[in-house]
Protein backbone atom coordinates (compact mmCIF):
# COMPACT_ATOMS: atom_id res chain seq x y z
CA UNK A 1 0.00 0.00 0.00
CA UNK A 2 1.27 3.49 -1.12
CA UNK A 3 1.09 6.18 1.32
CA UNK A 4 -1.29 8.94 0.40
CA UNK A 5 -1.19 12.83 1.53
CA UNK A 6 -3.99 13.99 2.64
CA UNK A 7 -4.92 17.16 0.97
CA UNK A 8 -8.29 19.59 1.67
CA UNK A 9 -9.88 19.96 -1.79
CA UNK A 10 -12.85 20.00 -3.25
CA UNK A 11 -14.13 17.38 -5.45
CA UNK A 12 -14.22 19.29 -8.43
CA UNK A 13 -10.68 20.12 -7.83
CA UNK A 14 -9.79 16.95 -6.64
CA UNK A 15 -10.78 15.49 -9.91
CA UNK A 16 -8.83 18.23 -11.82
CA UNK A 17 -5.86 16.64 -9.72
CA UNK A 18 -6.76 13.21 -10.60
CA UNK A 19 -6.66 14.38 -14.49
CA UNK A 20 -3.08 16.35 -14.31
CA UNK A 21 -1.56 13.07 -12.49
CA UNK A 22 -3.42 10.95 -15.71
CA UNK A 23 -2.06 13.33 -17.94
CA UNK A 24 -4.07 12.08 -20.67
CA UNK A 25 -3.49 12.18 -24.69
CA UNK A 26 -6.13 14.61 -25.34
CA UNK A 27 -9.22 16.81 -23.44
CA UNK A 28 -12.01 18.34 -25.25
CA UNK A 29 -14.48 20.14 -23.24
CA UNK A 30 -16.62 23.27 -24.04
CA UNK A 31 -14.57 26.38 -21.72
CA UNK A 32 -17.88 28.37 -20.51
CA UNK A 33 -21.32 27.94 -18.50
CA UNK A 34 -22.33 25.29 -17.36
CA UNK A 35 -18.84 24.21 -17.13
CA UNK A 36 -17.43 23.28 -13.67
CA UNK A 37 -14.39 24.17 -12.00
CA UNK A 38 -13.03 20.55 -13.18
CA UNK A 39 -11.84 21.81 -16.53
CA UNK A 40 -11.47 25.75 -15.43
CA UNK A 41 -8.79 23.88 -12.79
CA UNK A 42 -7.16 21.50 -15.61
CA UNK A 43 -7.35 23.99 -18.12
CA UNK A 44 -4.74 26.06 -15.46
CA UNK A 45 -2.33 22.71 -15.71
CA UNK A 46 -2.54 22.49 -19.10
CA UNK A 47 -1.36 26.45 -19.64
CA UNK A 48 1.49 25.98 -16.79
CA UNK A 49 3.21 23.00 -18.65
CA UNK A 50 2.10 20.24 -15.91
CA UNK A 51 0.37 17.98 -18.26
CA UNK A 52 1.54 17.44 -21.78
CA UNK A 53 -2.39 17.07 -22.65
CA UNK A 54 -3.51 18.50 -25.84
CA UNK A 55 -6.50 20.54 -25.03
CA UNK A 56 -9.38 21.11 -27.03
CA UNK A 57 -11.67 24.27 -26.22
CA UNK A 58 -14.35 23.82 -28.04
CA UNK A 59 -17.46 25.48 -29.35
CA UNK A 60 -19.77 23.46 -27.71
CA UNK A 61 -20.26 20.37 -25.77
CA UNK A 62 -22.02 18.42 -29.05
CA UNK A 63 -18.18 19.60 -30.30
CA UNK A 64 -16.39 18.70 -27.42
CA UNK A 65 -18.13 14.70 -27.49
CA UNK A 66 -17.23 14.99 -31.46
CA UNK A 67 -13.74 15.94 -30.65
CA UNK A 68 -13.60 13.32 -27.87
CA UNK A 69 -14.62 10.56 -30.26
CA UNK A 70 -12.29 11.63 -32.86
CA UNK A 71 -9.47 11.55 -30.66
CA UNK A 72 -10.55 8.09 -29.11
CA UNK A 73 -11.05 6.63 -32.40
CA UNK A 74 -7.09 8.32 -33.67
CA UNK A 75 -6.11 5.78 -30.24
CA UNK A 76 -5.53 8.47 -27.88
CA UNK A 77 -6.69 7.96 -23.64
CA UNK A 78 -9.14 10.96 -23.86
CA UNK A 79 -11.51 12.63 -21.23
CA UNK A 80 -13.97 15.30 -20.91
CA UNK A 81 -15.65 17.17 -17.83
CA UNK A 82 -19.28 18.59 -18.14
CA UNK A 83 -22.64 18.82 -16.16
CA UNK A 84 -26.09 19.49 -16.96
CA UNK A 85 -27.19 21.44 -20.00
CA UNK A 86 -23.65 20.71 -20.99
CA UNK A 87 -24.33 16.92 -21.13
CA UNK A 88 -27.85 17.47 -23.16
CA UNK A 89 -26.13 19.07 -25.86
CA UNK A 90 -23.41 16.45 -26.17
CA UNK A 91 -26.13 13.84 -26.36
CA UNK A 92 -26.32 12.23 -30.43
CA UNK A 93 -22.52 11.98 -29.57
CA UNK A 94 -22.75 9.80 -26.12
CA UNK A 95 -24.75 7.29 -28.27
CA UNK A 96 -21.95 7.49 -31.13
CA UNK A 97 -18.80 7.28 -28.43
CA UNK A 98 -20.68 4.11 -26.82
CA UNK A 99 -21.17 2.40 -29.81
CA UNK A 100 -18.43 2.85 -31.21
CA UNK A 101 -16.91 1.25 -28.11
CA UNK A 102 -14.51 4.33 -27.44
CA UNK A 103 -13.13 4.06 -23.73
CA UNK A 104 -13.36 7.82 -22.61
CA UNK A 105 -13.61 9.33 -19.23
CA UNK A 106 -15.98 11.87 -17.96
CA UNK A 107 -15.68 13.50 -15.25
CA UNK A 108 -19.34 14.20 -14.51
CA UNK A 109 -20.59 16.91 -12.24
CA UNK A 110 -24.63 15.96 -11.50
CA UNK A 111 -26.71 19.11 -11.67
CA UNK A 112 -30.69 20.40 -12.53
CA UNK A 113 -31.53 20.78 -16.34
CA UNK A 114 -33.54 23.79 -17.27
CA UNK A 115 -36.33 25.45 -17.07
CA UNK A 116 -37.00 26.73 -14.83
CA UNK A 117 -33.38 27.51 -14.80
CA UNK A 118 -31.46 26.37 -11.97
CA UNK A 119 -28.12 25.39 -11.37
CA UNK A 120 -27.99 22.84 -8.21
CA UNK A 121 -27.35 19.37 -7.77
CA UNK A 122 -29.86 17.10 -9.10
CA UNK A 123 -29.08 13.41 -11.27
CA UNK A 124 -31.84 14.56 -13.88
CA UNK A 125 -28.83 15.03 -16.47
CA UNK A 126 -26.88 11.94 -16.21
CA UNK A 127 -29.91 9.80 -15.71
CA UNK A 128 -31.50 11.17 -18.92
CA UNK A 129 -28.83 9.40 -20.44
CA UNK A 130 -28.73 6.63 -18.60
CA UNK A 131 -29.29 4.27 -21.64
CA UNK A 132 -26.54 5.62 -23.99
CA UNK A 133 -24.07 2.78 -23.34
CA UNK A 134 -22.19 4.53 -21.03
CA UNK A 135 -21.20 2.74 -17.38
CA UNK A 136 -22.29 4.85 -14.78
CA UNK A 137 -20.51 5.62 -11.37
CA UNK A 138 -21.32 7.52 -8.40
CA UNK A 139 -19.41 8.96 -5.52
CA UNK A 140 -20.04 9.90 -1.97
CA UNK A 141 -17.62 12.47 -1.27
CA UNK A 142 -14.80 13.93 -2.73
CA UNK A 143 -12.38 11.46 -1.87
CA UNK A 144 -14.88 8.71 -3.83
CA UNK A 145 -14.90 11.35 -6.67
CA UNK A 146 -11.14 11.35 -6.97
CA UNK A 147 -10.67 7.45 -6.62
CA UNK A 148 -13.36 6.81 -9.11
CA UNK A 149 -11.45 9.17 -11.41
CA UNK A 150 -8.31 7.08 -12.18
CA UNK A 151 -10.80 3.89 -11.62
CA UNK A 152 -12.70 4.94 -14.59
CA UNK A 153 -9.97 4.78 -17.07
CA UNK A 154 -9.20 1.55 -16.04
CA UNK A 155 -12.64 0.37 -16.60
CA UNK A 156 -13.20 1.85 -19.71
CA UNK A 157 -10.10 0.48 -21.18
CA UNK A 158 -10.20 -3.09 -20.20
CA UNK A 159 -14.65 -2.74 -21.01
CA UNK A 160 -14.29 -0.82 -24.82
CA UNK A 161 -17.03 1.18 -22.88
CA UNK A 162 -17.14 5.11 -22.07
CA UNK A 163 -17.11 5.69 -18.31
CA UNK A 164 -18.45 8.56 -16.92
CA UNK A 165 -18.50 9.11 -13.32
CA UNK A 166 -19.86 11.69 -11.36
CA UNK A 167 -20.49 13.57 -8.22
CA UNK A 168 -23.00 15.65 -6.71
CA UNK A 169 -22.87 19.44 -7.66
CA UNK A 170 -22.22 22.02 -5.00
CA UNK A 171 -22.27 19.26 -2.51
CA UNK A 172 -19.43 17.67 -3.78
CA UNK A 173 -18.11 19.73 -5.99
CA UNK A 174 -17.84 23.01 -4.40
CA UNK A 175 -17.51 21.57 -0.75
CA UNK A 176 -13.94 22.02 0.48
CA UNK A 177 -13.14 17.88 1.75
CA UNK A 178 -10.47 16.46 3.95
CA UNK A 179 -9.59 13.53 1.16
CA UNK A 180 -5.44 11.65 0.27
CA UNK A 181 -4.38 11.80 -3.13
CA UNK A 182 -1.90 8.92 -4.09
CA UNK A 183 1.92 10.21 -5.61
CA UNK A 184 2.19 10.89 -9.33
CA UNK A 185 4.06 7.83 -10.09
CA UNK A 186 1.24 5.47 -8.19
CA UNK A 187 -1.17 6.66 -10.39
CA UNK A 188 0.85 6.45 -13.40
CA UNK A 189 1.54 2.77 -12.43
CA UNK A 190 -1.88 2.01 -11.89
CA UNK A 191 -3.43 2.90 -15.32
CA UNK A 192 -0.49 1.96 -17.17
CA UNK A 193 -0.22 2.64 -20.87
CA UNK A 194 -3.12 2.20 -23.54
CA UNK A 195 -2.56 0.83 -26.80
CA UNK A 196 -5.51 0.79 -28.84
CA UNK A 197 -6.33 -2.25 -30.50
CA UNK A 198 -7.13 -0.71 -34.35
CA UNK A 199 -5.86 3.15 -34.62
CA UNK A 200 -7.17 5.58 -37.06
CA UNK A 201 -4.15 6.84 -37.33
CA UNK A 202 -2.21 3.55 -37.93
CA UNK A 203 -1.79 4.10 -41.45
CA UNK A 204 -0.06 0.96 -42.21
CA UNK A 205 -3.35 -0.88 -41.19
CA UNK A 206 -6.28 1.46 -42.61
CA UNK A 207 -9.67 0.88 -40.92
CA UNK A 208 -13.31 2.79 -41.20
CA UNK A 209 -14.62 3.73 -38.69
CA UNK A 210 -18.60 4.90 -38.22
CA UNK A 211 -19.75 3.63 -41.40
CA UNK A 212 -23.43 3.10 -42.23
CA UNK A 213 -24.88 0.04 -40.72
CA UNK A 214 -28.25 -1.32 -41.70
CA UNK A 215 -30.82 -3.82 -40.55
CA UNK A 216 -28.47 -6.42 -41.26
CA UNK A 217 -25.80 -5.86 -38.63
CA UNK A 218 -27.03 -2.80 -36.35
CA UNK A 219 -28.55 -5.64 -34.13
CA UNK A 220 -25.31 -7.24 -34.15
CA UNK A 221 -23.40 -4.36 -32.68
CA UNK A 222 -26.04 -4.06 -30.19
CA UNK A 223 -25.97 -7.00 -28.90
CA UNK A 224 -22.10 -6.77 -28.95
CA UNK A 225 -22.92 -3.66 -26.44
CA UNK A 226 -24.99 -5.47 -24.26
CA UNK A 227 -22.40 -8.31 -24.07
CA UNK A 228 -19.94 -5.70 -22.55
CA UNK A 229 -22.07 -4.09 -20.17
CA UNK A 230 -23.01 -7.84 -18.96
CA UNK A 231 -19.10 -8.04 -18.56
CA UNK A 232 -18.57 -4.80 -17.00
CA UNK A 233 -19.45 -5.51 -13.19
CA UNK A 234 -16.58 -8.08 -12.95
CA UNK A 235 -14.13 -5.64 -14.63
CA UNK A 236 -15.78 -3.28 -11.75
CA UNK A 237 -14.92 -5.33 -9.08
CA UNK A 238 -11.68 -6.08 -10.24
CA UNK A 239 -10.08 -2.61 -10.46
CA UNK A 240 -11.88 -1.47 -7.55
CA UNK A 241 -9.96 -4.87 -5.80
CA UNK A 242 -6.46 -3.90 -7.21
CA UNK A 243 -7.12 0.07 -6.15
CA UNK A 244 -7.55 -1.48 -2.84
CA UNK A 245 -4.53 -3.02 -2.45
CA UNK A 246 -2.94 0.26 -3.58
CA UNK A 247 -5.02 2.64 -1.39
CA UNK A 248 -6.56 0.56 1.44
CA UNK A 249 -9.95 2.10 0.05
CA UNK A 250 -11.60 -0.89 -1.96
CA UNK A 251 -14.50 -0.51 -4.29
CA UNK A 252 -17.09 -2.67 -5.63
CA UNK A 253 -20.49 -1.79 -7.36
CA UNK A 254 -22.86 -1.63 -4.23
CA UNK A 255 -21.94 -0.77 -0.45
CA UNK A 256 -24.02 -2.16 2.15
CA UNK A 257 -24.38 -0.30 5.65
CA UNK A 258 -25.30 -2.14 8.71
CA UNK A 259 -27.62 -3.91 6.23
CA UNK A 260 -27.22 -7.12 7.01
CA UNK A 261 -29.44 -7.86 10.11
CA UNK A 262 -31.36 -4.55 9.22
CA UNK A 263 -35.42 -5.04 8.64
CA UNK A 264 -35.71 -1.35 6.66
CA UNK A 265 -33.35 -0.46 4.33
CA UNK A 266 -32.43 2.69 2.22
CA UNK A 267 -31.19 2.57 -1.25
CA UNK A 268 -29.63 5.68 -2.46
CA UNK A 269 -26.98 7.10 -4.86
CA UNK A 270 -24.33 10.19 -4.16
CA UNK A 271 -23.92 12.70 -1.03
CA UNK A 272 -26.93 11.65 0.38
CA UNK A 273 -25.07 8.49 1.04
CA UNK A 274 -23.32 10.08 3.53
CA UNK A 275 -26.70 11.82 5.36
CA UNK A 276 -28.29 8.26 5.77
CA UNK A 277 -25.40 6.65 7.20
CA UNK A 278 -25.98 9.37 9.99
CA UNK A 279 -29.35 8.36 10.36
CA UNK A 280 -28.50 4.63 10.45
CA UNK A 281 -26.00 5.12 13.46
CA UNK A 282 -29.09 7.18 14.96
CA UNK A 283 -31.48 4.86 14.94
CA UNK A 284 -29.15 1.95 15.55
CA UNK A 285 -28.96 3.71 18.77
CA UNK A 286 -32.39 3.69 19.59
CA UNK A 287 -32.59 0.16 18.64
CA UNK A 288 -34.47 0.65 15.09
CA UNK A 289 -32.56 -2.50 12.49
CA UNK A 290 -31.99 0.38 10.15
CA UNK A 291 -29.47 -0.19 7.60
CA UNK A 292 -28.50 1.39 4.17
CA UNK A 293 -27.66 -0.09 0.33
CA UNK A 294 -25.48 2.86 -1.65
CA UNK A 295 -24.93 2.38 -5.03
CA UNK A 296 -22.09 3.32 -6.67
CA UNK A 297 -22.68 1.67 -9.95
CA UNK A 298 -26.14 2.94 -11.54
CA UNK A 299 -25.01 1.31 -15.18
CA UNK A 300 -24.59 -1.67 -15.02
CA UNK A 301 -27.18 -1.96 -12.56
CA UNK A 302 -26.08 -4.05 -9.86
CA UNK A 303 -29.13 -6.07 -10.15
CA UNK A 304 -27.97 -9.52 -8.74
CA UNK A 305 -26.50 -7.24 -5.83
CA UNK A 306 -29.16 -4.97 -4.86
CA UNK A 307 -31.67 -8.83 -5.01
CA UNK A 308 -29.40 -10.57 -2.77
CA UNK A 309 -28.88 -7.30 -0.42
CA UNK A 310 -32.57 -6.42 -0.02
CA UNK A 311 -34.72 -9.92 -0.32
CA UNK A 312 -35.14 -10.33 2.96
CA UNK A 313 -36.03 -7.02 3.99
CA UNK A 314 -39.38 -5.61 5.32
CA UNK A 315 -39.67 -2.86 3.49
CA UNK A 316 -37.22 -0.16 1.39
CA UNK A 317 -37.22 3.50 0.88
CA UNK A 318 -35.66 4.40 -2.50
CA UNK A 319 -34.43 7.89 -2.74
CA UNK A 320 -34.21 8.97 -6.71
CA UNK A 321 -32.97 12.86 -6.91
CA UNK A 322 -34.61 12.77 -10.65
CA UNK A 323 -37.95 12.73 -11.89
CA UNK A 324 -38.83 9.99 -14.32
CA UNK A 325 -42.44 11.93 -15.25
CA UNK A 326 -45.29 9.95 -16.49
CA UNK A 327 -43.34 6.65 -15.24
CA UNK A 328 -43.99 4.49 -12.07
CA UNK A 329 -40.84 6.32 -10.63
CA UNK A 330 -37.19 7.76 -10.62
CA UNK A 331 -35.01 5.72 -12.82
CA UNK A 332 -33.75 3.94 -8.90
CA UNK A 333 -36.81 3.12 -7.69
CA UNK A 334 -37.69 1.35 -11.01
CA UNK A 335 -34.35 -0.74 -11.50
CA UNK A 336 -34.45 -1.33 -7.45
CA UNK A 337 -38.36 -2.44 -7.48
CA UNK A 338 -37.24 -5.12 -10.88
CA UNK A 339 -34.36 -6.70 -9.48
CA UNK A 340 -36.38 -6.99 -6.66
CA UNK A 341 -38.84 -8.44 -8.51
CA UNK A 342 -36.65 -10.93 -10.48
CA UNK A 343 -34.61 -11.92 -7.72
CA UNK A 344 -37.99 -13.35 -5.75
CA UNK A 345 -37.79 -11.11 -3.43
CA UNK A 346 -40.62 -9.86 -0.71
CA UNK A 347 -39.93 -6.18 0.48
CA UNK A 348 -42.12 -3.54 -0.05
CA UNK A 349 -40.54 -0.60 -1.47
CA UNK A 350 -41.49 3.03 -1.61
CA UNK A 351 -40.11 5.81 -3.71
CA UNK A 352 -38.81 9.29 -2.46
CA UNK A 353 -38.09 11.74 -5.20
CA UNK A 354 -35.76 14.56 -2.93
CA UNK A 355 -33.62 17.42 -3.05
CA UNK A 356 -34.53 18.19 -6.87
CA UNK A 357 -32.71 21.44 -8.05
CA UNK A 358 -30.43 21.36 -5.42
CA UNK A 359 -32.84 21.61 -2.02
CA UNK A 360 -31.36 20.48 1.61
CA UNK A 361 -31.99 17.05 2.30
CA UNK A 362 -31.77 16.85 5.68
CA UNK A 363 -31.25 13.86 8.52
CA UNK A 364 -34.51 14.49 10.02
CA UNK A 365 -36.33 13.71 6.14
CA UNK A 366 -34.11 10.53 6.01
CA UNK A 367 -35.26 9.81 9.69
CA UNK A 368 -39.42 10.01 8.44
CA UNK A 369 -38.65 8.02 5.01
CA UNK A 370 -37.45 5.20 7.88
CA UNK A 371 -40.15 5.95 9.97
CA UNK A 372 -42.87 5.55 7.27
CA UNK A 373 -40.93 2.33 6.17
CA UNK A 374 -41.25 0.76 9.16
CA UNK A 375 -45.07 1.51 9.11
CA UNK A 376 -45.77 0.07 5.83
CA UNK A 377 -48.14 -3.42 5.95
CA UNK A 378 -49.48 -2.20 2.26
CA UNK A 379 -47.88 -0.63 -0.10
CA UNK A 380 -48.30 3.31 -0.30
CA UNK A 381 -47.50 6.47 -2.36
CA UNK A 382 -45.43 8.52 -0.97
CA UNK A 383 -45.68 12.23 -1.05
CA UNK A 384 -43.87 13.12 -3.91
CA UNK A 385 -41.44 15.61 -2.14
CA UNK A 386 -40.56 15.39 1.67
CA UNK A 387 -40.17 18.97 1.68
CA UNK A 388 -43.19 20.13 -0.34
CA UNK A 389 -45.68 17.62 2.00
CA UNK A 390 -43.98 19.44 5.06
CA UNK A 391 -45.07 23.05 3.60
CA UNK A 392 -48.53 21.96 2.64
CA UNK A 393 -49.01 20.08 5.93
CA UNK A 394 -51.26 22.18 8.52
CA UNK A 395 -49.01 23.16 11.65
CA UNK A 396 -50.57 22.14 15.00
CA UNK A 397 -52.09 24.62 16.92
CA UNK B 1 -27.37 -17.03 -49.60
CA UNK B 2 -24.42 -17.49 -47.12
CA UNK B 3 -24.81 -17.57 -43.80
CA UNK B 4 -24.39 -14.20 -42.34
CA UNK B 5 -21.95 -13.71 -39.32
CA UNK B 6 -22.76 -13.75 -36.08
CA UNK B 7 -22.52 -10.45 -33.43
CA UNK B 8 -19.71 -12.71 -31.83
CA UNK B 9 -17.79 -12.94 -35.17
CA UNK B 10 -17.42 -9.10 -36.59
CA UNK B 11 -15.59 -6.39 -34.98
CA UNK B 12 -17.05 -4.33 -32.34
CA UNK B 13 -17.58 -0.65 -32.88
CA UNK B 14 -18.73 -1.30 -36.38
CA UNK B 15 -15.29 -1.05 -37.20
CA UNK B 16 -14.69 -2.30 -40.33
CA UNK B 17 -11.33 -3.38 -40.49
CA UNK B 18 -9.73 -3.10 -44.17
CA UNK B 19 -9.54 0.20 -46.04
CA UNK B 20 -11.17 1.21 -49.71
CA UNK B 21 -14.52 -0.91 -49.07
CA UNK B 22 -16.61 1.67 -50.40
CA UNK B 23 -16.17 0.78 -53.83
CA UNK B 24 -17.90 -2.30 -52.49
CA UNK B 25 -21.56 0.09 -51.92
CA UNK B 26 -22.81 0.54 -55.25
CA UNK B 27 -24.86 3.71 -54.50
CA UNK B 28 -25.45 4.38 -58.58
CA UNK B 29 -29.27 2.96 -58.21
CA UNK B 30 -29.90 6.28 -55.88
CA UNK B 31 -29.64 8.55 -59.04
CA UNK B 32 -32.00 10.52 -60.35
CA UNK B 33 -30.05 12.70 -62.78
CA UNK B 34 -26.87 11.55 -64.93
CA UNK B 35 -24.05 13.94 -65.83
CA UNK B 36 -23.17 13.67 -69.46
CA UNK B 37 -19.90 14.85 -70.68
CA UNK B 38 -19.46 17.04 -73.43
CA UNK B 39 -15.92 16.39 -74.74
CA UNK B 40 -15.69 18.87 -76.87
CA UNK B 41 -15.73 21.10 -74.41
CA UNK B 42 -13.84 19.81 -71.51
CA UNK B 43 -10.50 21.25 -70.71
CA UNK B 44 -9.06 18.29 -68.50
CA UNK B 45 -8.86 20.82 -65.72
CA UNK B 46 -9.44 17.91 -63.13
CA UNK B 47 -12.44 20.35 -61.21
CA UNK B 48 -14.93 18.04 -61.30
CA UNK B 49 -12.63 15.10 -59.98
CA UNK B 50 -11.47 17.45 -57.28
CA UNK B 51 -15.29 18.42 -56.12
CA UNK B 52 -17.07 14.56 -56.67
CA UNK B 53 -18.16 13.35 -53.36
CA UNK B 54 -18.29 10.03 -54.56
CA UNK B 55 -14.84 9.89 -56.58
CA UNK B 56 -16.97 8.89 -59.22
CA UNK B 57 -14.96 10.65 -62.09
CA UNK B 58 -13.46 8.21 -64.14
CA UNK B 59 -9.74 9.79 -65.02
CA UNK B 60 -7.04 8.09 -66.38
CA UNK B 61 -3.19 9.87 -67.65
CA UNK B 62 -4.75 13.64 -66.85
CA UNK B 63 -7.87 13.04 -69.39
CA UNK B 64 -11.28 13.05 -67.86
CA UNK B 65 -12.55 10.11 -69.47
CA UNK B 66 -16.35 9.88 -67.98
CA UNK B 67 -17.97 8.83 -65.12
CA UNK B 68 -18.41 5.60 -62.73
CA UNK B 69 -22.09 5.46 -63.23
CA UNK B 70 -21.97 2.39 -60.64
CA UNK B 71 -21.19 4.79 -58.03
CA UNK B 72 -22.27 8.40 -59.33
CA UNK B 73 -25.81 9.23 -57.38
CA UNK B 74 -26.68 12.02 -59.27
CA UNK B 75 -26.03 14.99 -57.08
CA UNK B 76 -24.97 17.34 -59.41
CA UNK B 77 -21.90 18.99 -58.38
CA UNK B 78 -19.33 18.29 -61.00
CA UNK B 79 -21.86 20.33 -63.59
CA UNK B 80 -22.07 23.05 -61.04
CA UNK B 81 -18.49 23.58 -60.57
CA UNK B 82 -17.44 22.82 -64.47
CA UNK B 83 -15.75 25.94 -65.14
CA UNK B 84 -16.66 25.69 -69.00
CA UNK B 85 -20.32 24.29 -68.29
CA UNK B 86 -18.59 21.24 -69.88
CA UNK B 87 -21.90 18.87 -68.06
CA UNK B 88 -24.74 18.69 -68.55
CA UNK B 89 -27.29 16.49 -65.88
CA UNK B 90 -30.03 14.58 -67.57
CA UNK B 91 -33.05 13.14 -66.47
CA UNK B 92 -32.14 9.48 -65.47
CA UNK B 93 -35.91 8.18 -67.15
CA UNK B 94 -34.54 9.27 -70.56
CA UNK B 95 -31.59 6.92 -70.76
CA UNK B 96 -33.65 4.38 -69.17
CA UNK B 97 -36.96 4.73 -71.56
CA UNK B 98 -34.45 5.30 -74.45
CA UNK B 99 -36.48 8.30 -75.54
CA UNK B 100 -34.93 10.31 -77.52
CA UNK B 101 -36.76 13.88 -75.16
S1 LIG C 1 -23.14 13.85 -60.40
FE1 LIG C 1 -22.20 13.94 -58.37
S2 LIG C 1 -21.65 11.83 -57.94
FE2 LIG C 1 -22.01 11.92 -60.14
S3 LIG C 1 -20.03 12.33 -61.03
FE3 LIG C 1 -20.99 14.31 -60.72
S4 LIG C 1 -20.28 14.97 -58.72
FE4 LIG C 1 -19.85 12.78 -58.86
S1 LIG D 1 -14.59 20.27 -64.60
FE1 LIG D 1 -15.37 20.34 -66.68
S2 LIG D 1 -13.63 20.95 -67.88
FE2 LIG D 1 -12.81 20.32 -65.92
S3 LIG D 1 -12.31 18.18 -66.25
FE3 LIG D 1 -14.36 18.22 -65.43
S4 LIG D 1 -15.68 18.21 -67.23
FE4 LIG D 1 -13.65 18.74 -67.91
Amino acid sequence: MVKGKVVALDGAKAVAEAMRQMNPDVVAAYPITPQTEIVQTFSQFVADGKVDTEFIPVESEHAAMSACVGAAAAGGRVQTATTSAGMALMWEVLYVAASTRLPIVMHFVNRALSAPLNIHCDHSDSMGARDAGWIHLFAENAQEAYDNAIQSVRIAEACMLPVLHTQDGFIISHGVERLQILPDQAVKDFIGTYKAEHPLLDTDHPIMVGPVDLPDFYTEHKRQQVDAMEKAPQVIRRVGQEYGTLTGRTYGLVEPYKLDDAEVAIVVLGSTAGTSKVVVDALRGKGVKAGLLKLRAFRPFPAQEVAVALRDKVAVAVLDRSMSFGGQGGPVFLETCAALYNGGGRARAINYIYGLGGRDTTPDQIERAFQEILNISTPGKAPVDADQSERGRQSPG
Amino acid sequence: MAKQPGWKDIPIGGLILEGGTAVKYETGSWRSNRPVLDKNKCTNCMLCWVFCPDSAIVVRESKMLGYDLEHCKGCGICARECPVKAITMVEETKFREGSNG
